[in-house]
């Protein structure tokens, strides 16, 4: 039952991807993204990962796509070249170049990957508790300093969109 | 009841890795290119919490926490960047924008 919601999600997952780089409107590469996005929050559940389940859709598929589809809307694109143009042959070969090394890397790291298996975990293991009381003892430090850093991207945000008068 | 194995959310992960990494080197468009960065550091957050569900240790999830902040403040401030070009160049492909070449 797991192994099938794996798959369902996985391989929708692994589509939203591929058409994302491949449509040409960037309207409909944002969409496919939160496609990927929902399903890999359903994989955080199935990974007992709850609360990042929950700002997986609450922050990266609410909050920032609705910015990039923002500004998609603002600036009107209407984009005429898709993937394929002649003269970027040498950067299709980059990539797929890239891409058999990381696939080389996966099936060079399957056979010292030994604990395959999950075993039970703990009542508290991904709830808000749980996280909370890992973010607040150990990680205090990095909270607070991710704190600032959004201060400075606001402020950093503001002033880039600001018109210069 | 069968688990998934741990191998399954790492190729998972490094297709949707290596498929970021073609978006960023061939599409010329300016957003799309952001919009696979985000499909990296997704692919990168299923590795980490799919290892901290196999070590049975919460950190990968503080972990993810954090690059969800980050990924917040790079989207305001990427996004003002990309306006602030199209405001100067009424254009967002990237062969175009090309005044730092030396």
């Amino acid at each position: 039952m797991q192994l099938l919601i794996f798959y369902v999600f996985g391989f929708i997952a692994i589509f939203a991807a591929v058409s994302m780089i491949v449509v040409k409107q960037p309207v409909m590469s944002a969409l496919f993204l939160i496609v990927n996005m929902l399903c890999l929050a359903g994989l955080y559940a199935l990974l007992d990962a709850h609360l990042i389940a929950a700002l997986q859709v609450i922050v990266y598929a609410g909050a920032i796509m609705v910015l990039v589809l923002f500004v998609i809307m603002l600036l009107n694109l209407r984009e005429k070249k898709g993937l394929i143009t002649r003269h970027k042959v040498a950067m299709q070969g980059i990539g797929v170049v890239i891409v058999a090394f990381v696939f080389v890397l996966i099936a060079a790291s399957m056979d010292f990957v030994s604990f395959s298996q999950a075993g039970a975990v703990s009542a508290e293991f991904g709830t808000v508790a749980g996280v909370a009381k890992t973010l607040f003892t150990d990680f205090i430090l990095p909270f607070e300093i991710a704190s600032v850093l959004l201060l400075v991207a606001i402020i950093g945000a503001v002033i880039l969109s600001k018109s210069r008068t | 009841m069968e688990t998934v194995p741990l191998n399954f959310y790492l190729i998972l992960s490094g297709v949707l890795f290596a498929i970021g990494v073609v978006g960023v080197v061939s599409r010329r468009n300016v957003i799309v290119i952001y919009m696979s960065i985000e499909l990296m550091f997704n692919a990168v957050n299923l590795t980490l919490v799919a290892f901290s569900r196999f070590l049975n240790d919460m950190t990968g999830h503080v972990f993810v926490f954090m690059v969800i902040a980050v990924a917040a403040a790079e989207a305001a401030v990427g996004l003002a960047i990309i306006i602030a070009v199209f405001r100067n160049k009424v254009t967002v492909d990237v062969d175009e924008v090309n005044i730092l070449k030396g």
